[in-house]
């Protein structure tokens, strides 16, 4: 995707990663009486300096109301959270500002199209069409809306390899169907999904697309205009920002004939109690006051990737996925889950002998931090008859080093459980 | 810094590798399911109890860490022969072990101490009170599923 033309030129060269770690006040520490090596960013991303200063300066300095005062503090707030919201158009390649809702997270963003869009126009003779490999937040809403439509939910599922079945896909697709959610990249798998060829072939039947891009978004240049899905959601903790924090991109055609999801302050023009008339786009979608240091953050952390570039970030965390890749071929006894080529950098695992828990338990006593667990995609445990998995993500403060200690950590808890 | 052999004690390997009264129970009077689903954790125990409220056999299954499955095989171990009454107290009497308080005295906890250690890994406690519950649900049929919630 090109993306580097409505971005600051990042600097030439590979990541310079020392440097980079050193803008990651939490890194800095031990645990357990070990140096941190945090390899659970997919679940959430430790934050740069730079975000956390701006969002305590706003809190410090320009903290009042946004879109309501006349006076000097209003209006800041004001410049900073709309100048926010200009970061994620341009970083997005969103056709405009009126198109980037502000929303608690992704899940927030998915509720808000399932319900606004999807309650109003599906019946009982449509289908919403989902993957095997969705994180929770992709199905759940989606077999709440069908409950109230009475609309069919739908599955594509995926190979033992972690691809997305297309042939499955092709089929499914009909006539019936009206919303397509699909993942970007999978959050347990890594599995990068073919999303263009999806929204192609899901306008030709004329539905609309909506990608999860939680996982995505802080391991690739996104280009909305080349993708042309008609929504996109994303959570701002994954990209080095705040939680509570998230995106929905819509078409703006689409979020323009849509109703108000909830109601309240700032989404309305005027109330009165013979009727009420709503806000303008992107305001129409957010009711109530927002979480502006949020905004701010994610702002913050967005000067900072595009700054370093994407392109650089993607190739640093490809290069310590391939290395954890192939050490993981030599641990006799070690599983991966989702081998399909060009992954993103998520390594999920299971050890013969050896439940993901108790390996968290020991990895943690040697300083290394991994998820365990369902990572809330409990059809893709299911797909592979496993309770859980152990997983370790990579992100642009990584190192491959720290992947050394991961595997040290992996063989001291092979002698304690002695497999 | 507490040691990794706090938690994982030779014992707990034992059960974990050779779980006791692991299987079906036949003919047996009452079953139970319980479920973590922050971890995925899940146990079944089937028990057969008496017209005098005596537990005369149980089993269990499932699929979980070292330490739910060895909490849950020292569990059967330790409700066998016991009275409802008593497997009660036992179930309170882990739960305090568990989460650091005092044992009840009276009570003979040697094999349940074993899994002591949790009480410094918060997050794991549920996984080594899960067939606590479990066996708990099965006695007092409520015929739902057990959660460590």
């Amino acid at each position: 995707m090109n993306q580097a033309q409505t971005h600051p030129a990042p600097t030439a060269g590979p990541l310079d990663v020392e440097s980079v770690r050193s803008d990651f006040p939490t890194l800095h520490q031990t645990v357990n009486g070990r140096p941190l090596v945090y390899l659970d960013s997919g679940a959430s991303a430790q934050k740069p300096e730079l975000v956390i200063d701006a969002m305590q300066a706003y809190e410090r300095q320009d903290h009042a109301n946004v879109h309501r005062g006349v006076h000097t503090l209003s209006q800041r707030a004001t410049d900073a959270f709309e100048g926010a919201r200009e970061k994620v158009c341009r970083f997005l390649n969103a056709g405009s500002v009126r198109e980037i809702v502000f929303t608690r997270g992704t899940t927030e963003a998915i509720n808000l199209v399932a319900q606004s869009y999807g309650r109003t126009r599906l019946g009982p003779s449509d289908d919403v069409l989902v993957s095997e490999m969705e994180h929770h937040a992709n199905i759940v809403p989606w077999q709440l809306l069908c409950e109230q439509t009475g609309a069919t939910l739908k599955v594509v599922p995926f190979d033992d390899n972690g691809e997305l079945l297309m042939a499955k896909f092709e089929e499914l697709l009909s006539s019936r169907t009206r919303i397509v959610a699909i993942t970007h990249v999978s959050n347990t798998l890594g599995t990068v999904n073919p999303v263009k060829q999806i929204v192609r072939m899901t306008h030709a039947t004329g539905a609309v697309v909506l990608i999860d891009g939680a996982q995505a978004v802080p391991h690739n240049a996104i280009d909305l205009q080349a993708l042309d899905c008609d929504f996109y959601a994303f959570s701002g903790h994954k990209l080095y920002g705040p939680t509570g924090m998230g995106v929905l991109y819509g078409k703006e055609a689409l979020l323009d004939a849509m109703p108000p999801w909830q109601g309240g302050g700032d989404m309305i023009k005027t109330v009165r109690f013979s009727g009420t008339t709503y806000n303008d786009l992107p305001y129409k979608f957010e009711a109530g006051t927002p979480h502006i240091a949020g905004a701010i953050g994610l702002g913050a952390a967005i000067d900072y990737v595009s700054k370093l570039g994407m392109d650089r970030i993607e190739a640093h965390v490809r290069e310590l996925l391939d290395y954890a890749t192939a050490r993981a071929a030599e641990v006799s006894g070690m599983r991966v889950f989702g081998n399909v080529p060009g992954k993103a950098s998520i390594l999920s695992f299971e050890l013969q002998g050896i439940h993901a828990h108790d390996l968290g338990t020991i990895l943690d006593h040697e300083g290394v931090a991994i998820r365990t667990g369902h990572h809330c995609a409990m059809p893709v445990m299911e797909h592979y008859a496993v309770p859980a998995t152990a997983r370790a993500t990579f992100a642009l403060y990584n190192t491959v080093a720290e992947i050394d200690s991961l595997y040290a950590a992996i063989d001291k808890a092979r002698e304690i459980f002695r497999t | 810094m507490s040691d990794l052999r706090d938690l994982y004690q030779e014992v707990i390997f034992d059960h974990n590798r050779s779980p006791r009264n692991y299987g079906e129970l036949a003919p047996s009077n009452r079953r139970a399911e319980g479920y973590n689903p922050l971890c995925g954790d899940h146990v079944i125990v089937v028990l057969r109890l008496n017209d005098d409220g005596v537990i005369e056999d149980v089993r269990f299954k499932g699929r979980g860490c070292a330490i739910s499955t060895a909490s849950a095989s020292i569990m059967t171990e330790t409700v066998k022969g016991l009275t409802v009454e008593q497997a009660d107290e036992y179930f309170e009497a882990f739960h305090r072990l568990a989460l650091g308080g005092d044992p009840e005295a009276g009570l003979e906890l040697t094999k349940l101490e074993a899994l002591s250690g949790v009480r410094d890994y918060p997050s794991r406690v549920k996984c080594a009170t899960l067939a606590w519950h479990t066996v708990r649900s099965a006695l007092h049929g409520t015929g739902e599923t057990a959660t460590t919630e």
